[in-house]
């Protein structure tokens, strides 16, 4: 025990002497916080798109009326849709809309239907169904004020859907993507951070120096760990606090509950750095395992930005063993809904399991031997 | 003596040799790439599929059923599960069990024949707000379609407006036409930045960059021995994934290839120049392998390729300007999808060309100043 102090404590002093790992704990999750905050908003606002009036009469006035006041859209206005042609290729707007000559309410009412054309740009899919729904939801409305001035009755649809949106009222991308973004941030700490630093120690050869001490393997590496550790709970709370004062995210759960989720992911993700250290023994090698490995996979099979229920099914089943995966569901959870138990306890549990998984695997890598 | 080429023709077999020598640099130049692509192909999609919703159907009448019928009709929502209370919507959504939870009112069925408005509440989990309001555009276009089917019957038409919607480069809105084309830029992007700035870090760690300082070498030639083979990987990474994407996955590439090696080329002399800058400031690998992560993360964020610039703020819109990647994303996506032309593909590459000069031109000044 006395050993695995005075190990803690010479880690700890090389942590603090170190500027770097500082650096990485601390100055690093702002930055990135400041970054997926501000840079990755899914809620297009302001989307960009030409309308064009063929021909001018009170009825498409009012219907381009209509599309300036949206509040989504930001309307440029022409009379012939090759101006805006070239626009659309170099991506200065997302959508072209038609209004055709012929079109009137009258023509409306008497054929039952005039046409209108949207042109959207495929190339951005995600941007080009936000073009195609509110385009629609102007429309409709347009068309709704049109038979009320008509002196038809407004409620004349026959149902009406009536959405809630539950705990992100507001619909703010932001809501759940600040807090998806700390499993990334706490990945790269947990996981690249113990995986450069151990390999360093393999490559420069002071790791041999500790294999002559009277200290056993399961010391060096708690060692190691219980600093990481604890520095990885430290930028947890730093990023709590930037993400609810900062950004305004609700935080609903308790912070017990957050503790023992970071805790478990921490376990899991300097298991997994341990690991890729002890495979890779050189710095280039381990970082480029643990970028691909644990980075890319936080950002892209987490369920950070895109939806894991979309994708394929064998590839659903590899996010199962990345417990970044499972972070991401409690942290949105437990900032936007509440202590969900039955949720959160499945997802610590796997996180458990893969953190056992990670250390055996060490284990049985790591023998104080100098010949492997 | 050997001529100027001599030296640098054999400085690059040097760099080349390095990095192909080593069995585990090898894998990692060529196996990570593809195994990203193929799963990042499939991953990185905002689409939403494979939905799960829950129903609570109070109404005995047949049009409550009817919903019901069509809902589970819809290929988008696979998973669809009835409850029999109202307390039994909270937990569904809050365990993620079902994204949507429709509730269908007692007095729906009558309220329609009556010829009132019949409400039908839709709850969404909110945590997830992007999908969220992609499966309230689903859910609506039924209930809608359902509802004008209502009109029809009765005969009480109301003009209606019928919009034709086309998604021009990319009608059927398939992400991954959007995806793979980001790839080519950002896989390659990742390549030649690791390549360039581990391969200086390395070299000064293990004293062997003081050897080549001391050698008859100028700087300026350590600085292209370095540049070439970088930027031969670099592109070479490029067209791989080029060729991966038209062949396997069938995207059309319906630009000009010279273009695209063009503008390939340029930026991973962009690339390059960054990664040299980057090692030629860090003293060891791992402020190396921070720095680099530093200007990777933003660059792929800030790219328009996991959100759309334009729903950034204004001022971190400005901030992209310095952004490599996104200048090339652009352009990419252009030559895959929508024939861009010479001039608008130059609008998009010279910028590349001031950020490379500039950081290759302090990546020099740095090398020099070590050396005096």
């Amino acid at each position: 025990m006395r050993r695995l102090m005075a190990l803690i404590r010479k880690e700890t002093l090389q942590i603090l002497r170190d500027p770097s790992t500082f650096l990485i704990a601390f100055l690093q999750p702002l930055i990135l916080l400041f970054i997926f905050g501000y840079g990755v908003n899914l809620d297009s606002n302001r989307i960009r798109i030409g309308l064009v009036v063929e021909d001018s009469t009170p009825d498409t006035a009012s219907l381009a009326r209509a599309f300036t006041n949206s509040r989504f859209l930001e309307v440029r206005l022409g009379q012939d849709r090759r101006e805006f042609e070239h626009d659309l290729v170099i991506g200065h707007i997302r959508g072209i809309v038609v209004v055709p000559q012929d079109f009137s309410i009258d023509m409306a009412l008497k054929t039952g239907a005039v046409n209108l054309q949207v042109i959207a740009d495929g190339a951005e899919p995600n941007i080009a169904s936000f073009v195609q729904n509110y385009t629609f939801g102007v429309v409709q409305v347009w068309l709704q004020h049109e038979a009320e001035d008509r002196g038809q009755s407004a409620a004349a649809l026959p149902i009406r859907v009536l959405p809630r949106f539950w705990y992100n009222a507001e619909l703010k991308s932001r809501n759940f993507l600040v807090p998806g973004s700390i499993a990334i941030i706490m990945t790269l700490i947990g996981t690249m951070l113990t995986a450069l630093v151990i390999s360093r120690e393999w490559e420069r050869g002071t790791m041999e120096s500790m294999m002559a001490t009277p200290v056993t393997i399961t010391q060096i590496l708690l060692g190691k760990l219980i600093p990481y550790f604890i520095m990885g709970i430290g930028s947890m709370s730093l990023c709590t606090l930037v993400c609810t004062l900062v950004y305004d995210v609700p935080f609903r759960g308790t912070y017990p509950a957050l503790l023992a989720a970071t805790s478990v992911f921490l376990l899991a993700a300097l298991g997994q750095g341990l690991l890729i250290s002890s495979v890779a023994k050189d710095q280039f090698v381990a970082s480029q395992i643990a970028l691909m490995a644990a980075f890319l996979p936080a950002l892209m099979l987490s369920g950070f930005i895109f939806e894991i229920h979309s994708m394929p099914r064998p590839i659903q089943l590899l996010t199962h063993i990345f417990a970044v995966r499972y972070f991401v569901t409690s942290l949105q959870t437990l900032f936007l809904t509440g202590n969900v138990w039955p949720l959160l306890i499945n997802c610590m549990a796997a996180m458990l399991v893969i953190s056992v998984v990670f250390f055996a695997l060490t284990a049985l890598k790591t023998k104080k031997r100098l010949d492997a | 003596m050997r001529t100027f080429t001599g030296r640098i023709a054999a400085l690059i077999v040097k760099e080349l040799l390095t990095m192909f020598r080593d069995p585990k640099g090898r894998v990692i130049l060529i196996v990570p790439p593809i195994m990203q692509m193929v799963v990042f192909a499939f991953a990185a999609t905002l689409e939403v599929k494979n939905i799960g919703v829950v129903i609570y159907n109070q109404d005995s009448g047949s049009h409550g059923a009817e919903i019901v019928h069509r809902l589970a009709g819809s290929p988008a929502f696979t998973e669809i599960a009835f409850m029999d209370r109202n307390e039994a919507i909270r937990p569904a959504i809050d365990q993620q069990k079902a994204i949507a939870a429709i509730s269908i009112p007692q007095d729906f069925s009558r309220d329609i024949e009556a010829g009132r408005a019949a409400v039908l509440q839709v709850i969404l989990d909110g945590r997830r707000s992007n999908a969220a309001q992609i499966v309230n555009g689903y859910i609506t276009t039924i209930i809608t379609a359902y509802g004008n089917e209502i009109e029809a019957v009765r005969g009480t038409t109301q003009p209606s407006i019928r919009i034709d919607g086309r998604n021009w480069f990319n009608e059927n809105l398939l992400y991954r036409w959007f995806t793979l084309p980001s790839l080519v830029g950002i896989l390659a992007m990742m390549i030649a930045l690791v390549v360039t700035s581990l391969s200086v870090a390395r070299e000064r760690e293990l004293g062997t960059f003081d050897q080549l300082l001391v050698s008859p070498l100028m700087p300026l030639e350590i600085l292209v021995g370095k540049t070439v083979p970088a930027v031969i990987v670099g592109i070479a990474e490029g067209l791989l994934i080029w060729t991966v994407a038209i062949t396997v996955f069938g995207i059309p590439f319906k630009g000009s290839f010279l273009l695209l090696l063009f503008a390939l080329f340029i930026f991973i002399m962009a690339t390059v120049g960054t990664g040299l800058f980057i090692s030629s400031i860090s003293k060891t690998q791992q402020q190396a392998v921070l720095g680099t992560f530093i200007f990777m993360v933003p660059a792929v964020t800030l790219s328009g390729y996991t959100a759309p610039i334009e729903n950034m703020p204004l001022w971190l819109q400005k901030v992209t300007y310095l952004n490599p990647l996104k200048y090339f994303l652009i352009t990419l996506k252009g030559l895959f999808l929508k024939d861009m032309s010479f001039h608008d593909v130059w609008t998009n590459t010279w910028p590349l060309l001031i950020i490379g000069g500039l950081t290759m031109f302090l990546a020099g000044w740095f090398f020099t100043k070590r050396l005096e």
